[in-house]
């Protein structure tokens, strides 16, 4: 470095810490090198995160939160998305970008939260990481649901309808509550306002706020890596861990083949099927809302079916409180309940590769039960549907409820002293 | 135990794949026909011909610019002294005049934009060009409706058959089956002006019309597309490299 931009850099450093944070969160920050295929979701889901950012900011310049309707008697807000759609040069890339950008965050966050799940990325001394991500999960679906109003098509309107209607059934301040949450008796041009609102600025200050922290936590106990071995326990003879290496340069360029990659799948739906088969885009969606004709079937979007499977599981009610409360009781807590996962796993080893039989398949009957809620949340229910979405529920609080017994109980092989690489 | 997180893996996606094909299976679903989608300009701008002659009437496009056609091959003059009826400017909106409050009280129905018809019926039976391209071959007589017309996969339409003079006109022979559902055959009785391969092809233009009115940046959306997938699988290679060059001295 020349001796000019070297001065520079010191008056610089004399003001702000840049150099010792680059340092402490890249050149000097070890993760352990032997990461393996699951490891590339947190650096995708930041990537998808700023896609999201990026293209909302060029969304809003040109869509009209306005449930009025225009001279041809279509809702503004949603002639404003086809206005985008066909007439904003480049509007049609931008939107497409972020309604599969959407089911994108979720696909990553899922993989994610799976790879801690194999892991034991949770486990001490990372439990704080595992809290805020898991309210970074809980605030993303916030910010996923009213995102889905904004288009104002039949599937936003009634999908928000059924949605807020929910908070109608707690006990006592429900009937309010849900009122302060429409801002009015229906769905309307108040709610639409409100939660345009919270989706472009309040929420995503929130969700920002939380991935800092979820990273600066990440930063001050290190990565957990596939053998769930701390790297910082064998260290040489200057301090570094034997088995870490620099994130930069080592993991980004490797993560920027991750990038890549995950860029590759995410243009082929973007360019080739927007509408993900209707899942992504609902096909009931490109009707604008009509306050006055409820859909036949109204499905939630998929990455929100699992929970709602839950919540129309619970069938019975109890205490003289409707069923469906304890249902908006269930779905809550079936989010919540991952917070605690570092407290009820009892195991002595963190990562599935030590793991006994038990928690093998118990995990594999977790996901089979989480995929089969995932897939009766799009259907509409019958009682048959109900009663396999009853057995799924229950195996998916079990493998919660249940796990400081099993995770005990496992015939766990012993963990390694260094991590397995190559 | 690689092979257990790869064992993992192939579950993962065998249910994943799984649950829509099982999701489909399980709606009430009706027969399309395949829709033979077509974006060629010829098909294009007959489609369009007969979507401002016969559609225009009563439905509106009202996302779409006239002068938005030049994109399926026609000129501005050719637009505005073809398809353009009442003195409107080529750079307007292609709506109607009739007021939806107006046609609720004459059809029971205000008759809908179509500028997104073939987005919205879009289902698990089929695309939204499947189910036009089914829909609009399949209107039969029927005295007991006001319109004197009736549709075998959408019972009881407030549209008469507008294309009749084209078509000519079906009947339809309703048989119970034994699992108490129906099976309507329709049968041809008065020829129209086209014959039925004719009248085929006419709505099958129409209906890609419909598709590229849907989403007119469709076809600039994919070949944008091929060139995006080539670029990052170009990027693969080169980053690949460049991370097996940084990576070969950790051992």
């Amino acid at each position: 470095m020349t001796t000019k931009s070297q001065a520079v850099l010191n008056w610089i450093d004399e003001r702000f810490p840049l150099t010792s944070t680059w340092k402490a969160h890249l050149s000097e920050y070890y993760a352990p090198k032997n990461f393996n295929f699951w490891y590339f979701f947190g650096s995708l889901a930041l990537l998808v995160l700023v896609i999201q950012i990026l293209t909302g900011i060029f969304l809003v310049m040109h869509y009209k939160p306005d449930a009025s309707l225009n001279a041809s008697g279509v809702p503004v807000a949603f002639a404003s998305v086809e206005y985008i759609m066909r007439e904003v040069p480049g509007g049609w890339l931008i939107r497409y970008l972020h309604s599969t950008g959407a089911s994108a965050f979720f696909i990553v966050v899922y993989l994610h939260m799976f790879r801690g799940l194999l892991y034991g990325s949770y486990r001490k001394p990372r439990e704080l990481i595992w809290v805020f991500g898991t309210l970074i999960f809980l605030v993303l679906m916030a910010e996923a649901f009213m995102g889905y109003l904004l288009p104002w098509g039949q599937m936003s309107f009634w999908g928000a309808q059924v949605i807020v209607n929910l908070f109608s059934a707690i006990p006592v301040i429900g009937p309010d509550l849900s009122l302060v949450i429409r801002g009015d008796y229906v769905v309307s041009d108040a709610t639409l306002n409100r939660f345009f609102s919270f989706h472009v600025i309040a929420v995503p200050l929130v969700l920002i706020g939380l991935v800092l922290a979820h990273i600066v936590a990440l930063h001050e106990v290190g990565s957990n890596n596939p053998d769930g071995v701390e790297i910082k326990k064998k260290k040489d003879a200057t301090g570094k861990p034997l088995d870490g290496i620099p994130f930069h340069p080592y993991y980004t360029v490797k993560d920027i083949v991750g990038v890549v990659v995950f860029l590759f799948f995410f243009s082929a739906v973007v360019f080739f099927m927007p509408e993900g088969g209707g899942y992504f885009l609902e096909f009931n969606n490109f009707i604008p809302a009509d306050p006055l004709k409820t859909p036949p079937h109204i499905a939630p979007v998929w990455y929100f079916t699992p929970f709602y499977s839950i919540l129309r599981a619970v069938t019975y009610p109890l205490f003289g409180l409707d069923a469906k409360f304890w249902g908006v009781v269930a779905m809550g807590a079936s989010v919540v309940i991952i917070a605690f996962l570092p407290w009820l796993d009892r195991s002595p080893v963190k990562s599935i590769r030590y793991k006994g039989p038990i928690f093998k398949m118990v995990l594999v009957v977790f996901v089979i039960a989480f995929f089969i809620l995932g897939y009766l949340g799009v259907l509409p229910p019958t009682p048959g549907r109900t009663l396999v979405s009853q057995i799924c529920s229950v195996i998916y609080f079990a493998f919660f409820l249940l796990m400081p017994w099993y995770s005990k109980l496992d015939k766990c092989k012993p963990e390694p002293e260094r991590v397995n690489f190559k | 135990m690689k092979t257990r997180v790869i064992n993992f893996i192939k579950r993962f996606a065998a249910v994943a794949l799984f649950a829509p094909a099982v999701a489909m299976a399980a709606g009430a679903s009706v027969h399309l026909d395949k829709a033979p989608v077509s974006s060629e300009p010829a098909a294009l701008q007959h489609g369009a011909k007969l979507f401002v002659n016969y559609c225009m009437n009563c439905h509106s496009a009202s996302f779409v610019r006239y002068n938005q056609l030049q994109n399926i091959g026609l000129s501005e003059a050719e637009i505005r002294d073809n398809l353009m009826f009442t003195g409107e400017r080529v750079g307007d909106l292609m709506k109607i005049a009739m007021r939806p409050a107006e046609s609720k009280g004459w059809f029971g129905v205000a008759p809908p934009d179509l500028t997104l018809v073939a987005r919205q019926r879009a289902s698990a039976d089929g695309s939204g060009a499947d189910w036009l391209y089914t829909y609009l071959r399949q209107f039969y007589r029927d005295p007991s409706r006001p319109t004197g017309w009736n549709n075998a996969i959408f019972a009881n339409v407030a549209m008469p058959h507008v294309f009749w003079q084209l078509q000519g006109e079906q009947v339809a022979k309703i048989t119970q089956n034994a699992d108490g559902t129906t099976t309507t055959a329709l049968e041809l009785v008065k020829p129209g002006k086209l014959s039925v391969q004719e009248y085929d092809k006419a709505v099958a233009d129409l209906v890609s019309f419909l598709v590229w009115m849907g989403e007119p940046v469709a076809e600039k959306r994919k070949s944008i597309g091929a060139l995006v997938l080539i670029f990052l699988a170009g990027m693969f290679v080169l980053s690949y490299a460049l991370k097996k060059n940084y990576w070969k001295d950790i051992h």
